[in-house]
């Protein structure tokens, strides 16, 4: 046990800059996963049946192939084909992008599809143009239904990252496993590890708690403090998919 | 800048420009948005917006859902300025009429003329009619507003921004412009001291006058009602029957109305539709279908509503 704190100490550079290459991967994936999210989930709902089509085309491609693989091809396989070796670290970030982007898809999808069809006819009947009333009346609303969805997506794109190790990336994971081999404390090692992701996940779940509230407040939904110190809400839990893969 | 709220649209009126309007007012409301650039040139090209052009025409309108006839070849006019109320059970079409006119629905037959031109077919080369395309609806939509029975207010703006939206963003008015016009409506509809608050805090009476507000800032020639009241507590219903009395009293705004306030129909309307299964059964003044109707469908239904 205090061999590993003891290294754990003496490495707390090391540590701290896997932290944030953890933390890096994590908020840059879940940016690209976001922008993708939302062009796709768009695009599903387009009245061209092409562009419906490339959508679902790209969402089932992403979701139907692990992230395992996809990390794998761009970081060992791509090179081969382009000659240009990408970092471990951009190829998280598109990989994590990626695949949570086709997932998130489904949760705008679904967010906007929610906002009742009242809303629709009165932006109609206002003779807002087919983009106004997308972009005034209904993402505003529905965002709000989708955050509790995004964040159970946020947290499980986290729970991917670990994933790094294996394309030795010096994420949180990879540092703590080498302070593992040098030490030989499995235990102790794997505990930390559960303890720093445990917390980190918590920290992003109340961000996004928060984030939720704002935006339902700007509904007129007046929610009490309590809400924001759960980590998971009835609405998520029903609606998000489970992300397959042994990631979490 | 206007003064009179409820001033129509100057372009619905060509060549009689209202007296007294602000040079500065009119082509404002006027010019169409960029995206709807056609709007003019359809509107001026129109040899029939005369005064003795029905502002609405049905002719042999029809609306199915699959093999459910639901509109059944309707013919009826509404003459510009007209009040008309709609009446009829449950069922008999009465919101499918509306929701044709406001495009919300599509026609399965048939041609709607609102100014003498269709509704939701453009004219070809030919002199032919074909489907209307989306920015040719949006063309057609500059004519009408509506009133929903859920008002459908929206949630994600307060009062004000409800209102001033879509002059904003598809009239093209000036924030400012835009604003102040927003509040002379809600001064006009009561809720003058209401201007910043959101949808939620207020009543079902009071969103509705804020629904009444918004559909009458885009200055539409003909507005459409839709049972308003029908979702309000019972001490709400008469301020907003007054609002719209007060509406139907003080402006040349064309009113369809479907309502089963029957003392509010006989005062306002012009015209009486008395429908049953999608089709006009009776038809004329309040004084004669409510208190000589002919048929005895009216006869049945003035009896279990009044
Ligand atoms: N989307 C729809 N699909 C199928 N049937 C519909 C739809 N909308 C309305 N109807 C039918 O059309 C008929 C007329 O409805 P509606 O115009 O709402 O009547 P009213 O307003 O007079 O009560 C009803 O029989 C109703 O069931
Ligand atoms: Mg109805």
């Amino acid at each position: 046990m205090n061999t590993f704190f003891t290294a754990f100490l003496d490495n707390l550079p090391q540590v701290l800059s896997g932290l944030g290459v953890t933390a890096e991967s994590t908020v840059l994936g879940a940016l690209v996963a976001g922008v993708l999210a939302f062009v796709l989930g768009l695009m599903a709902g387009h009245r061209n049946i092409v562009v419906r089509g490339v959508s679902r085309t790209v969402v089932e491609f992403f979701r139907g192939t692990s992230l395992y693989v996809q990390l794998f091809w761009l970081y060992f396989a791509l090179p081969l084909l382009t000659g240009y070796q990408l970092s471990a670290l951009f190829c998280g970030v598109v990989a994590f992008g990626l695949n949570f982007g086709a997932y998130g898809s489904e949760v705008v999808r679904g967010g906007i599809s929610a906002v009742p069809r009242a809303q629709w006819e009165a932006a109609v009947a206002l003779n807002l143009s087919p983009y106004q009333r997308m972009r005034r009346v209904i993402l505003p609303q529905a965002l709000a239904q989708m955050i509790p969805s995004f964040t159970n997506l946020l947290i499980q794109l986290l729970k991917a990252t670990p994933l790094l190790w294996l394309i030795s990336a010096a994420d949180l994971m990879t540092v703590i496993q080498q302070l593992r081999d040098r030490t030989g404390e499995s235990l102790v090692a794997y505990l930390t590890l559960l303890v720093f992701y445990f917390v980190l996940a918590y920290v992003l779940t109340l961000l996004m708690n928060l984030l939720e509230r704002a935006a339902k407040a700007r509904l007129g939904e007046h929610t009490g403090t309590r809400g924001l110190l759960r980590s998971r809400s009835a609405a998520a839990a029903e609606s998000v998919p489970v992300v397959p893969g042994g990631a979490s | 800048m206007a003064t009179d709220p409820l001033e129509k649209t100057p372009g619905s009126t060509p060549g009689s420009a209202p007296p007294g309007a602000p040079a500065g007012a009119a082509p404002a409301a006027d010019s169409p948005s960029p995206s709807a650039p056609a709007a003019t040139a359809t509107a001026d090209a129109v040899p029939g917006q005369r005064s003795d052009t029905p502002m609405i025409r049905f002719e042999q309108v029809e609306k199915r859902y699959g093999d459910h006839v639901v509109l059944d070849k309707l013919d009826f006019e509404v003459r510009r300025g007209e009040h008309v109320t709609l009446i009829g059970p449950s069922g008999s079409g009465k919101t499918t009429i509306l929701r044709l006119l406001m495009t919300l629905e599509r026609l399965s037959g048939g041609v709607i003329w609102v100014g003498g031109e269709p509704l939701s077919h453009a004219r070809t080369p030919g002199g032919g009619l074909k489907p209307a395309t989306e920015k040719q609806l949006r063309a057609s939509r500059r004519k009408i507003g509506m009133v929903f029975q859920q008002f459908n207010l929206f949630p994600n703006m307060n009062v004000l921004r409800n209102i001033t939206e879509a002059p904003i963003s598809v009239l093209g008015l000036e924030r400012d412009e835009a604003e102040a016009r927003a509040r002379e409506l809600l001064e006009l509809v009561g809720l003058g001291d209401r201007v910043d608050a959101h949808p939620t805090q207020l009543s079902g009476g009071q969103q509705q006058r804020v629904a009444i507000a918004r559909a009458l800032a885009m200055r539409p020639d003909v507005l459409l009602l839709d049972e308003v009241t029908s979702a309000l507590d019972p001490e709400l219903v008469a301020g907003v029957l007054d609002l719209l009395r007060q509406i139907a009293h003080d402006t040349d705004i064309t009113m369809l109305c479907v309502t089963h306030e029957m003392s509010f129909a006989r005062d306002v309307s012009d015209q009486v539709l008395m429908f049953d299964a999608g089709r006009i059964v009776e038809q004329g003044t309040p004084e004669k279908i409510f208190t000589a109707p002919e048929h005895r469908r009216t006869r049945e239904f003035l009896n279990a509503v009044l």
